[in-house]
């Protein structure tokens, strides 16, 4: 399973990149390969507003529909179209192919490093 | 709990990602996933385990007799050997599973029918069986393997000879042999490629799986598991029973009318069937047109009228977009209309084709 050191993480496997006043978010390699290969995915639209804990999108592959949750509350400032296009690319560079970018971040979950991430998600595959 | 096929182990081995169905633990697809194992069987060949289905023999003088009673199809003039399919109804017209019934002989019948009713069914047939017939449900001894594509049976003839293969679809041999295990061969599927589904003793199943695995390595034959099974009945518009059909479904409105034969003199379900002519609900085909995966279980809309409800729904990996199969009022049924299905709470768009939405080349 694939890491970065620089992100935060979500015990829902969502990853977080804070870029000055932003958060970028995306999936996480663990998250994109028990989902599949993935074939569609919903966004939310510019100007939206997002609260940490919260569906705020999916991702489907041909067999199921899965919920994202957001890792902050905010709104959303831009969300990466190419996804709509290319949905595939979310399982070959998880950690290039992020969702959406979150600005006026008012609150976050509580979010885990790289070590804690990593020790979580082999505890869950264990269970 | 769940049971396990003969082929359980084989699954775990080749990295099966195991779930329950029909009461059955099995796998929903392997590593490659249910895109290129779809695809392996649009363009070589796939490798399915259906053992868990039911298999009933029907047997006796009026074996003939109690098939024209309880099922739709007629089963007069079948040569040895010969299939047909069938729906089974209630007397409400609704259906209580669709099967195929094989000829041995004279007064010797196979009956294979979904997993999800297998006991279901044996109990519907022992509560109206009549006359000098016995039904025996020899589910346990049998296993299944599927082998489909247009690759299929250029593997099977390594296994096997010439006259042991059906020549006919919908045509089985029944003391057959393939990798030299007794099986009965059928030329049948699910999946609207060329191909056979084989019966077998079930501890014959993993010798013959990794017999056929063999033999078809060289034309590029994998495993594929239920989540390919469904998306190429759907691509193939094959009805599955719970979805495009149950008990409150009649097969005409299902678009099963070639297996229901109205001109025999009696059948369960005949009058109510007859009843309600002409029919008010269809089955009808959906292409997304719009931005969105439709699923099962969706409403359908047509000028904002709510006109009926998905049955089945995916994207489809041969085809590249995604279709859906719905039953809707028969006056908003014409192919060539635009509706819209709700998707979790957004319309999206589509349009109404017709049936099969993938049919493959002879």
């Amino acid at each position: 399973m694939e890491l970065r050191e620089e992100l935060k993480y979500a015990k829902s496997h969502e990853w977080v990149k804070e870029e000055g006043e932003e958060c970028i978010i995306g999936l996480t390699d663990y998250a994109q390969s028990e989902l599949g290969e993935l074939v569609f995915v919903n966004l939310p639209e510019v100007g939206d507003e997002v609260t940490a804990g919260e569906v705020f999108g999916d991702v489907e592959s041909v067999k199921a529909v899965s919920d994202i949750y957001s890792p902050v509350t905010g709104v959303v400032s831009e969300i990466n179209e190419e996804l709509l296009d290319e949905p595939g690319s979310i399982n070959e560079q998880p950690y290039e192919a992020w969702f959406i970018k979150v600005k006026e971040v008012t609150a976050k979950e509580e979010l885990l490093s790289m070590e804690e991430y990593e020790a979580f998600v082999e505890s869950e595959k264990n269970q | 709990m769940e049971l396990k096929t003969p082929l359980y182990d084989a699954h775990v081995k080749a990295g099966g990602k195991i779930v329950p169905f029909a009461g059955y633990l099995l796998p929903v697809q392997y590593g490659t996933g249910v895109i290129k194992e779809h695809m392996a069987v649009r363009t070589q060949a796939g490798l399915f385990d259906v053992s868990h289905m039911g298999e009933v023999l029907c047997e006796g003088k009026d074996a003939l007799a109690n098939l024209q009673k309880m099922l739709t199809n007629d089963f007069t003039n079948m040569v040895d050997g010969q299939a047909r399919y069938s729906p089974m109804c209630n007397e409400n017209g609704g259906t209580v599973d669709d099967l195929i019934v094989y000829k041995k002989s004279d007064n010797h019948y196979f009956i294979v029918v979904n997993a999800a009713n297998k006991d279901k069914d044996y109990q519907w047939m022992l509560a109206h069986q009549f006359g000098e017939v016995t039904f025996t449900d020899v589910s346990d001894q049998y296993a299944q393997i599927a082998l489909q594509g247009p690759k299929a049976m250029e593997i099977l003839k390594k296994l096997t000879t010439e006259e042991k293969i059906p020549k006919k679809y919908y045509h089985a041999v029944f003391d057959s042999e393939a990798a030299g295990i007794p099986c009965i061969i059928s030329k049948t599927g699910y999946t609207g490629e060329d191909g056979v589904e084989l019966y077998l003793a079930s501890e014959d199943a993993q010798k013959m799986w990794d017999a056929l695995l063999e033999a078809g390595k060289e034309e590029g034959l994998i495993p594929c598991g239920l989540g390919a099974r469904d998306t190429l009945r759907m691509e193939a518009a094959m009805p599955l029973y719970g979805h495009e059909m149950d008990d409150e479904v009649t097969p005409l409105e299902t678009g099963l009318g070639f297996a229901v034969k109205m001109a025999k003199e009696d059948f369960i379900g005949k009058d109510a069937i007859e009843s309600k002519k002409p029919n008010n609900r269809k089955r009808i085909g959906l292409k997304v047109t719009g931005r969105g995966i439709i699923r099962e279980h969706q409403d359908v809309y047509a000028d904002g009228k709510l006109i009926g409800h998905t049955t089945s729904g995916t994207h489809c990996p041969y085809l590249g977009y995604p279709i859906a199969m719905a039953l809707v009022d028969a006056e908003h049924a014409e192919v060539g209309m635009k509706v819209e299905a709700d998707v979790r709470g957004r319309r999206v768009e589509a349009e109404i084709v017709a049936l099969p939405f993938y049919k493959r080349s002879k």
